[in-house]
């Protein structure tokens, strides 16, 4: 089994994985970071979505030995003492109930307001397209980006 | 700070762990030595299985064991239960076949169980699975629900003759038979109530465990009801005594129903894990879960509507087929007989109604509650029957409604359909929703949009629910196995801190918000200092849990009769520590006072002489910690209006909602953040199953077509327009919050406003759901010549 090493949330870490390893299992299970979900088997509910190398990405569409020396964020590697001011502003606004789309959400969101700092409510849902919530509709949602994409200027 | 917490949007404790990936899903949770569960299922809809062969997949890498239908045979594990006997037209209980949790010698649908494979890892297993060898014998399958009934169609169960499982009726045939006889105007509809698949973002998933030196079993479940789920597990199916069995439902991912239901997975992965001595995990694919959660819905109907000429109802006749699926799921039968034709007076004073339901089984998955359950059936056929009588008799779609409401003054109000409403003003909500709407200016919209070459039109939606669920002696005489109260325990410590236990269950809904807010009210607690324990059977009082919004209505109102006892109890104590008598001790928001004067304890005080009781009551128990159960006197019935407006592109047959108003009266609001998140969430599902949701089965193959997110359109962000929310509020009459329940009320609402909405812009009676760019595309086709002929 190939030895696997790569930063994560600032910190060294490496683990054995099965070529067919994907990223998300290695972080959930290897790593246990269990803050990253999977929602679906085809790629689609965006419930697994980390940075790898300040990209938004699908951690269940990589595979881990792809992510060999890149530098990976999860959601526990937001709060630094307190909360990622888009964290906050989920927080804020109810954009999240049952929170299992949460973390995908909040790291998409957070990769949107890098391309586009003040997204208007349609390029925020269109950003959305690949992350999907079951309970909330995504009105507050939508209301919690923004004003997250507000307080990440300041 | 108690003054402002009831109706105040206070801010959710339960995010921090979630938003900081510290929530504890089931599939985060590993047991020490645990192996894996894959399930082989079966790839048709019905066959005989002649033989299964499971050497290869015996002795694969890391596989423990294989365990087929004939091992649970062999340990005589029961079936899967329907909790909910319904007794047909003819005073005969429904008919419900064996349900294994492993396929005995037939499968009946695509995703049924046939085997399981435990291995060391999941790839391991699903590996092996792959070797298992099934020899099957295909037999015809019966897909399509509205056909199942029909003479010469192949049979499911050889118990259920016809596919029949139930033949039911309620109301009284000879009076609308009657006022049919005699109405000026009857408009007629036939429509389906389109399959749907819940789709909790959380795939459900268990993990079985045994403690042989203690001969008890933990069963780790994404469960809505833990106790339920132990009860059947314990008294049905496994034979364990209920004390030997701990279920354990911890952060849930969502719910919808379809996790109230016990399924055969948690139950395969708990037997197995006495057999192989370690702890058995299994977590659901997503395609798993499209196969084998429980779907809703399924209806097909023809309605009928008689009216004077004013167009005042004078009855509704309903006939539906209801779909079962292959197996009866854990409370199929209620949901198409008590939970939908019950509520078939809507908000309206027709004084004769009749409904027959025949509900069948078809080779699909088993169908049961999703959001709503029965009632978005009952309210999309009335709201849809409704709007078709407007436009034949030409009458405003809002005024034929306001006309037939049930009024104010007729509260308590019975309907002929069994229920007695106990309050609501419905005229109000419709006033505040036509406002907000602006339904007045909607005729200069369209004339715009029409300038645009777009299609715009308006629709309303006028539900109501039955929630609070429910009455334990009403369910009980209508066939449920249980009761249908609710628990709730509060424990003050020594320091004053308090621990709320509820028998309701989270997975959504912010109980740990919204019940601490609730006795931080009434017992003068600072909500920090109050933790909500739910979710767990070792932990928590016995409770049913939640579903059919009943968690604030029916927990919630437990919650406060527990704190009605402390507070008794309260006043004995502060009485003795202040020298009164207890007659004389006045209560508010956490200060007991001796009637007049400014000599006072705080609860604080009080919870300290109880646990140490040095200066105390000689007759009063220490401690101060109480359990209250409730069960409701009533359902609880929210209602409300919602207005869509829709732009449709006669090009591509795309809907544009444009506009979308919903006005609520849930009673008695504690957290209108919370409440007004649960609308939204429900909007979203109701305008999922009008626009874009749709299960489908291959009618000859049975094959499920939409088995994964590229086939079952999800709504997605920019499908949705955001939702403008309004309030009206009549206290509910019979419980001690007011409270009626809001989980639901957008799923039940959302579906005919749309589709009126829709039909309005088209300039058509009806369309079936869900109104895809194709169908709405086709509609305007075919109604071009016939605007062209004007
Ligand atoms: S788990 Fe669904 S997109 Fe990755
Ligand atoms: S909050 Fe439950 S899926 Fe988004």
């Amino acid at each position: 089994m190939p030895t696997v090493s790569m930063t994560v949330n600032g910190k060294a870490a490496s683990g054995d994985a099965e070529p067919r390893t994907l990223l998300v299992h290695f972080l959930r299970e290897t790593l246990g970071l269990t803050g990253t979900h999977v929602g679906c088997d085809t790629s689609q509910c965006g419930a697994c979505v980390v940075h790898v190398d300040g990209k938004s990405v699908k951690s269940c569409t990589m595979l881990a030995v792809q992510a060999n020396g890149a530098e990976v964020t999860t959601i526990e590697g937001l709060a630094n003492g307190e909360l990622h001011p888009m964290q906050a502003a989920f927080r804020e606004h109810h954009g999240l109930q049952c929170g299992f789309c949460t973390p995908g959400m909040v790291m998409s969101a957070i990769d949107l307001v890098r391309h586009n700092a003040t997204p208007s409510e349609s390029d925020i849902r269109e950003w959305l397209e690949g992350n999907i919530c079951r309970c909330t509709g995504y009105h507050n949602i939508v209301k919690a980006i923004q004003a997250g994409a507000q307080a990440m200027k300041g | 700070m108690a003054e402002d917490m009831i109706g105040a949007s206070i801010r959710r404790t339960e995010d921090f762990r979630f938003l900081t990936g510290q929530g504890h899903y089931l599939d985060d949770i590993n047991r020490p030595n645990q192996v894996h569960a894959y399930f082989l299922r079966s790839p048709h809809a019905h066959a005989k299985i002649r033989s299964i062969d499971t050497a290869a997949a015996q002795s694969a890498p890391g596989v423990v064991a294989v365990f087929t239908g004939a091992d649970i045979a062999a340990d005589k594990v029961g079936g899967l239960i329907c909790g909910w006997v319904v007794t047909d037209r003819h005073g005969q209980p429904h008919k419900a076949p064996p349900h294994p949790p492993l396929a005995q010698d037939t499968v009946r649908y695509v995703g049924d169980h046939v085997a399981v494979v435990i291995a060391e890892s999941v790839a391991q297993a699903r590996d092996a699975a792959e070797l298992i060898e099934v020899d099957y014998e295909m037999l015809p399958a019966v897909v399509d629900t509205a056909k199942a009934l029909d003479p010469d169609t192949p049979q499911l169960h050889a118990d259920a003759p016809g596919n029949l499982c139930f033949d039911w009726e309620l109301g009284d045939k000879a009076a609308v038979d009657a006022a049919f006889a005699k109405a000026h105007h009857v408009t007629r509809l036939d429509l389906v109530n389109n399959r749907l698949i819940p789709n909790a973002m959380e795939p459900r998933a268990a993990i079985g465990e045994y403690d042989g030196g203690a001969d008890s079993y933990t069963c780790y479940s994404t469960s809505q009801n833990p106790h339920l789920l132990r009860l059947i597990l314990c008294a049905f199916v496994l034979g364990v005594p209920e004390h030997k069995m701990r279920v354990v439902a911890p952060d849930v991912g969502g719910g919808f129903g379809s996790k109230i239901f016990c399924y055969a997975e948690e139950v395969v992965c708990t037997w197995a894990a006495k057999k192989v001595k370690r702890p058995v995990k299994w977590t659901a694919e997503r395609g798993e879960s499209f196969l084998s959660d429980a779907h809703g819905r399924d209806h097909v109907t023809h309605a009928e509507l008689a009216m004077d000429e004013s167009g005042k109802f004078l009855a509704l006749k309903v006939d539906t087929i209801a779909g079962m699926g292959a197996y009866l799921s854990t409370f199929a039968t209620c949901v198409p007989t008590y939970l939908h034709a019950t509520l078939l007076a809507g908000q309206y004073a027709t004084p004769a109604i009749h409904a027959n339901v025949k509900a069948v089984f078809t080779n699909t998955a088993p169908v049961d509650a999703y959001r709503g359950a029965g009632r978005p059936e009952a309210t999309y056929l009335i709201e849809r029957i409704v709007e078709c009588a407007a436009r034949e008799l030409r009458i405003d779609p809002a005024e034929l409604r306001r006309r037939n409401f049930i009024r104010p003054d007729q509260f308590p109000y019975q309907t002929p359909v069994a229920l007695v409403y106990d309050t609501g003003d419905y005229e109000a909500a419709l006033d505040e929703a036509l406002k907000m709407a602006d339904y007045a200016g909607f005729a200069a919209r369209k004339a715009e949009s029409t300038k645009h070459g777009k299609l715009r039109g308006i629709g309303l939606s006028a539900y109501i629910e039955a929630c609070g669920i429910a009455p334990s002696a009403v369910v009980g005489s209508l066939g449920a196995g249980v009761g249908l109260w609710e628990s709730g325990q509060i424990r003050f410590s020594p320091t004053g801190t308090v621990s709320i236990f509820t028998g309701s269950h989270s997975h959504g809904q912010s109980h740990e918000t919204t019940f601490a807010q609730l006795i931080s009210d009434a017992l003068g607690v600072p909500m920090e200092k109050i933790d909500v324990v739910h979710g767990d059977t070792d932990r928590i009082p016995f409770g049913m849990g939640t579903y059919g919004s009943r968690s604030l209505a029916v927990g919630g109102s437990a919650l406060m009769r527990a704190a009605d006892k402390i507070i008794e109890k309260g006043k004995k104590i502060a009485a003795h520590l202040m020298e009164a008598s207890v007659g004389d001790i006045e209560y508010s928001k956490g200060t007991f006072r001796v009637a007049g004067t400014d000599r006072t304890k705080s609860m604080a005080e009080v919870a300290f002489a109880a646990y140490v009781p040095h200066n105390y009551p000689a007759d009063l128990e220490p401690g101060l910690d109480e359990t209250a159960f409730y069960d409701p006197a009533n359902f609880t019935y929210p209602a409300g209006v919602h207005i869509a407006e829709v732009e449709v592109d006669p090009d591509t047959g795309l809907v544009d909602i444009v506009n979308w108003v919903a006005v609520d009266d849930f009673g008695k609001v504690i957290n209108p953040m919370v409440v007004e998140g649960q609308v939204h969430g429900g909007i979203a599902q109701g305008i999922g199953q009008a626009l874009l949701e749709n299960c489908v089965y291959d009618k000859e193959s049975g094959q499920l077509v939409t088995g994964s997110y590229m086939d079952y359109c999800m709504p997605r962000a920019d499908d949705l327009p955001s939702f403008k929310v309004g309030m009206t509020e009549t206290p509910c009459t019979h419980n001690p919050i007011g409270a009626k329940g809001c989980g639901e009320a957008g799923a039940i609402a959302a579906p005919p406003a749309l589709i009126n909405a829709i039909t309005d812009a088209i300039g058509i009676m009806h369309m079936e759901m869900p109104a895809t760019p194709e169908k709405v595309w086709q509609a305007i086709r075919q109604t071009r010549p016939a605007a062209a002929a004007e």
